[in-house]
């Protein structure tokens, strides 16, 4: 059996147990604690089922083991993290935040997912830039991008108290991403949370400004060599149609346009096949969880 | 029974909460929307000039609020929804400078606009802040609440498409909004889709749950043709505030003309504190040669009252046909089955693809 890191997961909620599903399936991570803070939790009781040692003492009792992890995910808030981030560190452990704390480098698996692997602390952004900034990046890898904006909507139903309560947040730490992992020199966000029944599957759209004379055909090439790399953590990514190119008008301020479609289908773990908006964040986590624990392993 | 004499004895409720009014007792308080809803119909597109126009004759008129931002509010200004000619705080601020008695007010989408978009807003001379949701997400809506109640901004929410939920629905989210900093809500019926009774109904609960505490508004759309009938209806189901644009320079097939329902409200003694042949001057003299033409019932337009489409859609759905071939109105049908709602205006550019390639197909079978 090949050797494998061990791995906290703190926050038993949605994002928390749907990650638990994935990280049971890696070859080079055991998820081995669930660590909550209400006794009634059903991602807890799952967690058990599962073998995990669970328990609702938070993440104090966590610290106090004399086994601790290699690695921990964070599935709480931006606030809780922020706290204990130093202690994580202090203890040695390598933590992955899936708040949108920003303590540590932020990270997109295909394109700076290897960057940061020795990094105590990585940040996954936001699902929204999980899902559009691998495509940003696909441009400027050909011609450079003077703005790119990004367009989310999700269904109400995956969009947590969390995110309704700090959508200012969320839009600015994604247009961050957009500019600083994207490549793009200006960057804005757009969320759309759409409450239509059954849910809607996560759409996004991915808007570049390129030169008028930058190469169309080594541009969707790249956006579909993204499409394949986005696939590989997340199976239901997919292009809804071919990138669109259009001329500069003076209602684009003389800019070129190329327009990305993308819908994000979740793997249906632990939360719907709509929330692939949720589906891709934990996706997501996994890839970088699993980077990190092949770094620790010697096998890079 | 009520008559139509107690219908019409409308309370002003909002006396005494926002300060002086340079206006005395009205029984309405009407806001136009020219220089924002009309920013659709104009492509954002609008010259410093022409707000500053546009300004002084509604002013002049004695419309005591104006509104003036990009079309989808603070932070509008994009390849999503169109580019701004002439960025939107310029246009505040010239708006502020020019009007004598009119409040400025804004717009702001959260998700689009930020916090900081409201501070530079009120920095430049806005002074009433107005915060737009869809009519099921009023949550996202409370900390902007909170930061305009902060900054000493007058608040008001807009519960869009409010067309498609039932009226208990809309009462619960007004009260998220109320209990977040919000002074009035608006019932805002951003399909035009709504006919009278609906438009009653959805006002009164509104006004069961928040009267007393926050105003309550409405914002009428054309595209059944029955904004002034609709807005009438909601004055006399309690709703104190009142939007329109003059000569309906609006999205859609316009926003409720402003003129004709200040004409209504002279016949029904309700008071606006507006003259009514200084606006209609103003229509045909100001905001006419302002506009690229005029805002129209027509094939397009009625699809989206039919079939509950957000207003600002049109243009997009427009230019998305042009560029791939295929129907507008179909792409706006396709719009209402999807059941998008504002903000969502790339995916009307997936609808042309799709009807695009639908139609290559249908095509290369008859071939």
């Amino acid at each position: 059996m090949s050797k494998k890191v061990t791995a906290a997961i703190v926050g038993p909620g949605n994002i928390g147990t749907d990650l638990m599903y994935k990280l049971l399936r890696s070859d080079v991570i055991e998820p081995r604690w669930m660590i909550g803070v209400d006794p009634a939790s059903e991602g807890l009781k799952l967690a058990a089922d599962k073998g995990l040692v669970s328990t609702h003492e938070g993440v104090d009792w966590l610290l106090k083991q004399d086994e601790l992890p290699d690695l921990l995910f964070e599935a709480t808030s931006a606030y809780v993290h922020k706290e204990y981030a130093p202690r994580y560190a202090e203890a040695g452990i390598r933590a992955i935040d899936l708040t949108p704390a920003s303590v540590g480098p932020a990270v997109i698996p295909p394109v700076n997912g290897e960057e940061h692997v020795a990094a105590m602390n990585v940040n996954m952004i936001t699902c929204g830039g999980q899902a559009t900034i691998p495509m940003v990046a696909a441009v400027p890898r050909v011609t450079p991008v003077s703005y790119a904006e990004i367009v989310a909507s999700v269904s109400s139903a995956s969009a947590g108290p969390g995110t309704r309560a700090n959508i200012d947040e969320f839009t600015r730490t994604t247009a961050a991403g957009v500019e600083t992992i994207g490549g793009a020199e200006r960057g804005k966000a757009i969320i759309i949370l759409n409450p239509a029944e059954p849910p809607m599957i996560m759409r996004d759209t991915i808007f570049c400004a390129v030169d008028p004379d930058a190469d169309t055909d080594a541009i969707a090439e790249s956006i579909h060599a993204m499409e394949r790399a986005v696939q590989e953590y997340v199976p239901g990514y997919r292009l809804l149609q071919e990138p669109q190119f259009d001329g500069p008008s003076d209602f684009t301020q003389g800019m070129r346009r190329v327009s990305i479609f993308v819908e994000v289908e979740g793997a249906g773990d632990y939360l719907p096949p709509y929330s692939g908006n949720l589906d891709i964040m934990t996706a997501a986590a996994t890839q970088v969880g699993q980077h990190i624990a092949r770094s620790i392993l010697g096998q890079n | 029974m009520t008559t139509f004499a107690d219908l019409n004895k409308l309370e002003r409720t909002w006396s005494g909460t926002h300060g002086d009014e340079p206006f005395g007792k009205l029984d309405l308080r009407l806001t136009d929307t020219c220089l924002r809803d009309g920013s659709h119909h104009k492509r954002h597109q609008f010259t410093s000039q022409e707000v500053e126009d546009v300004v002084r004759a509604l002013d002049e008129s004695g419309i005591p609020i104006i509104e003036v931002t990009h079309g989808d509010g603070l932070g509008g200004s994009s390849f999503n929804y169109g580019f701004s000619r002439t960025p939107e705080q310029e246009l505040i601020k010239i708006a502020a400078e020019t009007a004598k008695r009119a409040k400025i007010a804004f717009l702001m989408l959260p998700g689009v606009g930020t916090k900081d978009d409201i501070r530079a807003a009120q920095d430049n001379g806005g002074q009433i802040c107005r915060i737009a949701t869809h009519c099921t997400e009023a949550d996202v809506s409370i900390q902007h609440f909170g930061l305009a109640r902060e900054l000493g901004l007058e608040t008001v929410g807009f519960l869009m498409m409010s067309h498609t939920q039932s009226p208990e629905v809309l009462a619960k989210q007004a009260r998220i909004m109320v209990d977040a900093g919000c002074q009035c809500v608006y019932v805002v019926d951003s399909a035009g889709a709504l006919i009278m009774e609906q438009t009653a109904d959805r006002v009164s609960a509104v006004v069961a749950e928040i009267g007393g505490q926050a105003d309550v508004g409405f914002h009428g759309h054309e595209n059944l043709g029955l904004g002034v009938a609709n807005t009438v209806a909601a004055a006399r189901a309690g709703a104190t505030q009142i939007d329109g644009s003059v000569r309906r320079f609006g999205a859609g097939a316009g926003n409720t003309p402003l003129e004709a329902f200040i004409g209504v409200c002279d016949k029904l003694g309700w008071t606006t504190g507006v003259d009514f042949l200084k606006i209609v001057d103003a229509s045909e003299d100001v905001i006419k040669p302002v506009m690229p033409d005029e805002c129209q019932l027509d094939r397009m337009t009625l699809m989206m009252g039919y079939a509950g489409v957000y207003s600002s859609f049109l243009k997009h759905a427009g230019n998305a046909a042009e560029r791939y071939g295929v129907s507008g109105a179909q792409i706006l049908l396709e719009a209402g089955n999807r059941k998008l709602i504002g903000g969502q205006e790339d995916q009307l550019i997936d609808i042309a693809l799709m009807l695009k390639a639908k139609q290559d197909a249908d095509a290369g079978a008859n071939a």
